[in-house]
């Protein structure tokens, strides 16, 4: 039983962390042009309303982004955030990037990619 | 009691500000003591200057720009229109209460018979439908120019909407006007009520976000970026735009219903059209 128990939690931290070595290390490429995506005031146009470091000219409508990976460690939770977060927070103000579709799929993950380094 | 849970419902998205109870005058009350709170340090009157009420920065630029008021021109041409008679022979002057001098504090108002809220520029093109004349065009051009004549001559007047309690009609398009403001639309999803309540204050880009408070009393506006003046429903067509939600028709019944609850919101502070911003 222990044993069964011992090896299902190391498969499961394996699991946790190959999922981790996947998503820590997005290359460059992608998260050059997630910046793009974010910066662009006809796609992102997040600094309309966050500050972000490299970015010029932001707006405080709402939180700076920065210390992503502390306060977000799970990056599916950010990326819920962008999609809609209204999911967790009825009166957000932040734009719900993926239901509405503001944003493609592959373009909030890259943009995922970009804001989890800050 | 009231005191405690109106400015709570304010600070959720007003979203039990829908609720049936609250009146206009609870809702106008709510307001003053939310933006009170919130803004600690401007006085209720300065609401009226919009942003300029609490961006110091913005506010050097503004009264500079007041040296030259940008709206003067549209002042002197409206004063030129408005006392222009029809070919009838008739004037502007003979559709309003004293003669349309320092009337605008009035308006918008529920007209009963008609079941519907009646602007200042429906009431200028109803004067001309009146007279034989075509109407006019809503958001800018001539008829915002007697609209910004019509303004001046009302300046320093408070703001007096009217809905009557008794008069379900008036209430009902108040009802109408307030859930326009606090519904999400557009792409973007925001309602009114997220940028101009929730973030009030706060910076879009280089935008200070005005108070929901004051937004009626300074129209027309004369914009920079216009580069004109333009009536208060070609801002909110722009507001509509920029949320990337189709923008209404100019005098449609959803933006006459927003004017009028945004009108009486502002009740109790200064007329000072025409304005000038950025
Ligand atoms: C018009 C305003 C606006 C725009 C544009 C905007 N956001 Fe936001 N965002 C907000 C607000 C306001 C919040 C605060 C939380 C809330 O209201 O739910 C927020 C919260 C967030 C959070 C959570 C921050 C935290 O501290 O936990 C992230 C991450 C985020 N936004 C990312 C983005 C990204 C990426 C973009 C562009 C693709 C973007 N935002 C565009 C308004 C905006
Ligand atoms: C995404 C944010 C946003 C939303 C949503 C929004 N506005 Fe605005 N609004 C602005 C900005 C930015 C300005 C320019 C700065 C200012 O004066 O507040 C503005 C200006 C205004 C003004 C002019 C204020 C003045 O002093 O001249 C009015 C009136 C107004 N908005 C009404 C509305 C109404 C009505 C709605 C909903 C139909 C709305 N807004 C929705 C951002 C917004």
């Amino acid at each position: 039983m222990r044993l069964i128990l011992t090896i299902s939690l190391l498969s499961l931290l394996a699991g946790t962390q190959y999922g981790l070595a996947d998503e820590v290390q997005p290359d460059e490429d992608a998260i050059e042009r997630g910046k793009a995506i974010v910066f662009e005031r006809g796609r992102g146009n997040c600094l309309a309303c966050h500050v972000i470091k490299g970015g010029e000219l932001a707006g405080n409508y709402g939180p700076p982004l920065l210390k992503m990976k502390v306060r977000y460690p799970d990056r599916a939770d950010l990326r819920s955030k962008i999609w809609d977060a209204s999911i967790r927070e009825p009166t957000t103000r932040m734009p719900p990037y993926g239901r509405h579709r503001i944003l493609t799929e592959e373009e909030i993950d890259l943009v995922v990619d970009f804001i989890h380094t800050l | 009691m009231k005191k405690i849970i109106f400015p709570l419902c304010l600070i959720g998205g007003l979203l039990c500000g829908l609720t049936a109870m609250a009146g206009p005058e609870e809702d106008r009350l709510a307001m003053v003591e939310y933006y009170s709170d919130r803004f600690p340090d401007v006085p209720l009157q300065e609401f009226a200057n919009g942003l300029y009420a609490f961006d110091t920065i913005a506010r050097e630029q503004w009264i500079e720009m007041e040296d030259f008021p940008p709206y003067e021109i549209a002042i002197e041409d409206g004063q030129a229109l408005f006392e222009t008679p029809f070919a009838n022979g008739k004037s502007y002057a003979d559709c309003f209460e004293n003669g349309g001098i320092g009337v605008k504090q009035n308006y918008p108002y529920f007209d009963t018979d008609a079941g519907e809220v009646v602007t200042l520029e429906l009431a200028i093109n109803h004067c001309r439908e009146a007279n034989d004349e075509e109407a006019l065009p809503y958001m800018i051009g001539p008829l915002a120019e007697i609209s910004a004549y019509m303004a001046y001559t009302s300046r320093g007047n408070e703001m007096a909407v009217q809905v009557p309690s008794d008069n379900t009609g008036a209430v009902a398009a108040y009802a109408a006007g307030k859930q326009f403001y606090y519904t999400r639309r557009g792409q973007l999803n925001f309602a009114c009520s997220s940028c101009h309540i929730q973030s009030a204050g706060l910076k879009l880009r280089a935008d200070r976000l005005s108070t929901t408070l004051g937004q009626a009393t300074h129209w027309p506006v004369y914009r920079s970026k216009w580069g004109e003046i333009g009536t208060l429903q070609k801002r909110f067509a722009e507001c509509n735009s920029q949320v990337w939600a189709k923008p209404l028709e100019a005098q449609s019944v959803e933006y006459r219903n927003l004017e009028y609850f945004l009108s009486y919101i502002s009740n109790g502070l200064e007329l000072n059209g025409p304005g000038s911003r950025r």
